[in-house]
């Protein structure tokens, strides 16, 4: 098994402004974005060979894409969770690495902000069959199924609630302080610990401030085959390894599990750095965007990643390792607590991130002389998780 | 010899206090306190917990179970049928709601003792359960509690002989209730004490006594069901009965409980009952029944159990809005949140096992109990990966620990917050379900739990019912 090494390239990206667009629709987010990255790459609409968009709920089939009106290309609507958006792109990555076309499109999107709710749609999606449902799935919303990683973390490593509180703190804080440099952020405010732990509760241990933001957005990239990127721009960024890794339940259903780690995480990571031939990830890795939806969460797939030692990722947030300013910075966009989480946007949106960041375009966010960054996202949640894990590099 | 051969109670953990009535209406106080379901618990809830707990008590293998109630979850629809499965009763099992009086439970009594009797059924299972409402201010809202009791009645291990019973009707009305009433309708006490109550009682006892050629003084106890506790020493009064053998009718801690009282009030009797003792035993509700009642030398089998007096004190004291949001009295802010899809009748067919019985499978190769809590049934070991190499598995009478737990301000309940827990079982498997029955600041990891059948929601007229779990109960 060879994987896609340097195979394909990401020659273009948009992005749209996260946030409560209620001005805007599906159709609205996807034309910003796309066209953002028809400019960036230097190409019409018309050069897309094939495309392929990523929604959970904003949408069936690839007929979303509409409004572009491309012209009777591939279409495929995709959907793997939080996952989605990474889904996309490794749809149209894949394409292209087989030879199947030379420049394709993938674009997520979601318009959570038209359902009504101030929550991701969580109540009724776990325990629900899309065609009706046998009502017997638990009610819980999306804060609870990460609050029993953080019952557990803090019962199994022996941390007292407000000691762990004021931990979990620390990411979000980070996190605000990179969003607050982020003109296409949805939160760009700065939060003191003290205001992120007297946050009202939402699922203990987890307050307003532990969870992400709930957003509309868009983005897009445009991939071609690696030995072309050049023809299209200077600094095409190279695509290192792209693992996706799901879960058959099993933590949901075999005590073996012990929600203290994800193991879709663990795995999806794995394939990645092997595809990616990175062995030492604290090390290799320059950046990172991973799947914040939670700051518990966050904490974990430090440990996951293997950015911190297990167990141990206390002494790396304490000492400031995943600061703008700490040897391997995490989220420096703000991450989906500030940047937002549309969900099929979500992927995408990391990837515009690290694509800006290896170009060195990130401006006062600009980690210092980056060669290889990473996306992370984790669909479903603890024992029924769906991780994407895809590594990119400026240098082929 | 026919009779009663295992019991059983289940009084909800959630206390009302008339004085928390009274208060909110500036009305008198009864000073009592009302047994009342949870916001997940109703009639049939609250039938199948009395229901194992007579079963399981007795080792009874039922071949019939009725269930006594005037406040049934559906007007047409049996409860019965929803009750044998979830207590896991073969198909075969005869099944009958009795329903319309007050009475009902002791006439459900009379049918499984005239079955039994005629060989036509082994072991039949009498539930009654009921939550009847009284409007607000008024005597009936302090009075009414919920709650559910059930006898075994058959020939093998008789714990109380039926040696005689008597029954009488009157078209009468005195409480009533019309297709659209919320609430019971009643009339003036006076009235119903003179002309209906007290002159049906006695007809039924004296009709009783002389059939078995008895007289009061041959009973060492007095079952008698009344609307509240006035009634009820209005009635010892003019029957003269000596108060010492009176049974209390619990209704200052856990109201009246319908349906179930006069069962609850024999099986308190029975606890305290010795052998050849005679019990008295009357129900009322358009007319009466008596029953004779003899207590057999097995009667010491059930005194060990946990019975109704160890559930008569409740564990959670509630508030009056807390009362009338869980009985759909009050008109509460509807949820932002979107609405969730409607039940999928066929998918619930399908895991009919999962739902009612909380059956998941076993391994037959490695051993490993699993059951898929969104309700899709297991082809494939999560284990080894065997395919199709099953066993039948049940986890509702399973006990577990909390693994983790997830306190969930943002969940849609009547009880908010909602409480959630990942359930390692002791003998093996795990589920992720809602927690019920528990003061949230003290769940921990760790907590021993058990099973608990309960609703989950109402959806286009469906009651969506499914398991939860909660503090073992000792």
């Amino acid at each position: 098994m060879d994987g896609i090494k340097d195979k394909v390239a990401i020659v273009g990206m948009g992005c749209t402004k996260f946030g409560e667009r209620w001005d805007k629709g599906v159709e609205d987010l996807i034309v910003e974005a796309a066209y953002e990255a028809f400019e960036d790459a230097g190409i019409e609409p018309k050069d897309v060979q094939a495309a392929w968009i990523g929604t959970v709920f904003s949408g069936l089939s690839a007929i979303t894409l509409s409004p572009l009106q491309l012209p009777y290309i591939p279409m495929t609507r995709v959907e793997n969770m939080c996952a989605t958006g990474s889904e996309a792109l490794r749809g149209a990555c894949y394409a292209v690495a087989a030879g199947a076309c030379d420049v394709a499109l993938a674009v997520g999107v979601e318009k959570l902000k038209d359902s009504g709710a101030t929550g991701v749609k969580g109540p009724s999606v776990v325990g629900d069959h899309q065609d009706g449902s046998s009502g017997i799935g638990p009610g819980y919303s999306a804060p609870a199924s990460f609050a029993y990683l953080a019952t557990r973390y803090f019962h199994d490593y022996n941390i007292p609630p407000e000691e762990g509180k004021r931990l979990l703190a620390q990411i979000t804080v980070k996190n605000h302080h990179n969003g607050s440099l982020n003109p296409k952020a949805h939160f760009q405010n700065e939060l003191t610990v003290e205001q992120v732990v007297n946050a009202p509760i939402i699922a203990w241990p987890l307050g307003l401030f532990d969870c992400c933001g709930v957003s509309d957005g868009a983005s897009v990239a445009v991939v071609t085959r690696a030995d072309m990127a050049k023809n299209f721009r200077d600094d095409p960024i190279y695509v290192k390894g792209m693992q996706i890794a799901v879960g058959a339940r099993q933590g949901a259903i075999h005590q073996s599990y012990d929600f203290v780690h994800i193991e879709e995480n663990v795995i999806g990571s794995g394939r990645a750095y092997e595809e990616a031939g990175v062995k030492d990830p604290r090390k290799e890795i320059a950046m990172a965007e991973v799947h914040d939806c939670f700051s518990i969460h966050e904490m974990i797939v430090y440990e996951d990643l293997g950015f911190s030692v297990r167990g141990k990722a206390r002494d790396d947030i304490e000492a400031g390792s995943f600061t703008l300013e700490g040897d391997l910075p995490v989220n420096t966009d703000g991450g989906l607590k500030c940047f937002g989480h549309p969900l099929g946007a979500s992927g995408l949106r990391m990837m515009y991130e690290v694509y800006k960041q290896l170009q060195g375009k990130a401006g006062p966010r600009q980690v210092k002389n980056p060669h290889l960054g990473l996306t992370h996202n984790l669909g479903g949640n603890a024992g029924t998780g769906v991780c994407s894990c895809f590594i990119v590099g400026n240098e082929k | 010899m026919v009779g009663i051969t295992s019991i059983g109670v289940y009084l909800p953990i959630y206390r009302l206090g008339s004085d928390e009535i009274a208060a909110t209406w500036a009305v008198r106080s009864t000073r009592g306190t009302k047994a009342v379901a949870g916001y997940d618990e109703d009639t049939v809830t609250m039938a199948v917990a009395a229901a194992l707990d007579c079963i399981n008590g007795g080792g009874i293998e039922p071949d019939g179970l009725s269930l006594a109630t005037t406040t049934a979850p559906y007007r047409e629809k049996q409860s019965a049928a929803i009750v044998a499965g979830v207590v896991d009763l073969p198909q075969e099992t005869r099944t009958a709601d009795f329903t319309g009086s007050l009475r009902a439970g002791s006439i459900a009594l009379k049918s499984a003792i005239d079955a039994v009797s005629a060989g036509s059924l082994k072991d039949v299972v009498v539930t009654a359960a009921d939550c009847r409402l009284g409007a607000a201010k008024g005597n009936l809202e302090q009075a009414l509690g919920d709650g559910a009791a059930a006898v075994a009645v058959g020939s093998n291990g008789v714990i109380a002989e039926i040696e005689g019973s008597y029954s009488v009707f009157n078209d009468f009305t005195d409480y009533w209730r019309i297709e659209d009433d919320t609430y019971i309708r009643t009339t003036e006490q006076r009235f119903i004490d003179e002309v209906g109550y007290l002159p049906t009682m006695q007809e039924a006892i004296s009709g009783l006594l002389k059939k078995c050629k008895l007289e009061t003084n041959d009973f060492a106890r007095i079952v008698c069901y009344a609307s509240d506790s006035r009634q009820h020493a209005t009635l010892a009064r003019r029957m003269k009965f000596d108060k010492d053998k009176v049974q209390d009718p619990l209704y200052q801690s856990i109201g009246n409980t319908g349906t179930a009282a006069a069962l609850l009030m024999l099986i308190a009797a029975l606890r305290e009952a010795r052998a050849d003792d005679r019990i008295l035993f009357v129900s009322y509700g358009d007319g009466a029944d008596a029953y004779c009642i003899k207590v057999t030398e097995n009667i010491q089998k059930i005194q060990n159990n946990a019975l109704v007096t160890d559930k008569l004190a409740g564990k959670i004291a509630i508030n009056y809005g807390q009362y009338l949001t869980w009985k759909n009295l009050v008109a509460v802010e509807a949820s932002t949140l979107p609405e969730r899809s409607a039940l999928s009748l066929p998918s619930r067919w399908r895991e009919r096992r999962a739902i009612s019985a909380l059956y998941g499978v076993r391994c037959k190769k490695c051993g490993t109990p699993q059951i898929n809590q969104i309700g899709q049934a297991i082809r494939v070991c999560v284990n080894c990966q065997a395919k199709d190499d099953f066993e039948p598995y049940k986890f509702s009478d399973k006990k577990g620990k909390l693994f983790s737990y997830a306190i969930d301000q943002l969940q849609p309940t009547q009880n908010p917050p909602g409480v959630n827990g990942v359930v390692d079982f002791d003998e093996g498997g795990r589920i992720i379900c809602e927690l019920t029955d528990c003061q949230p600041d003290e769940v921990a990891v760790g907590m021993p739990v058990e099973m608990t059948f309960r609703k989950m929601f109402l959806s286009r007229g469906i009651n969506n019912y499914f398991w939860k779990a909660k503090p073992v109960s000792d």
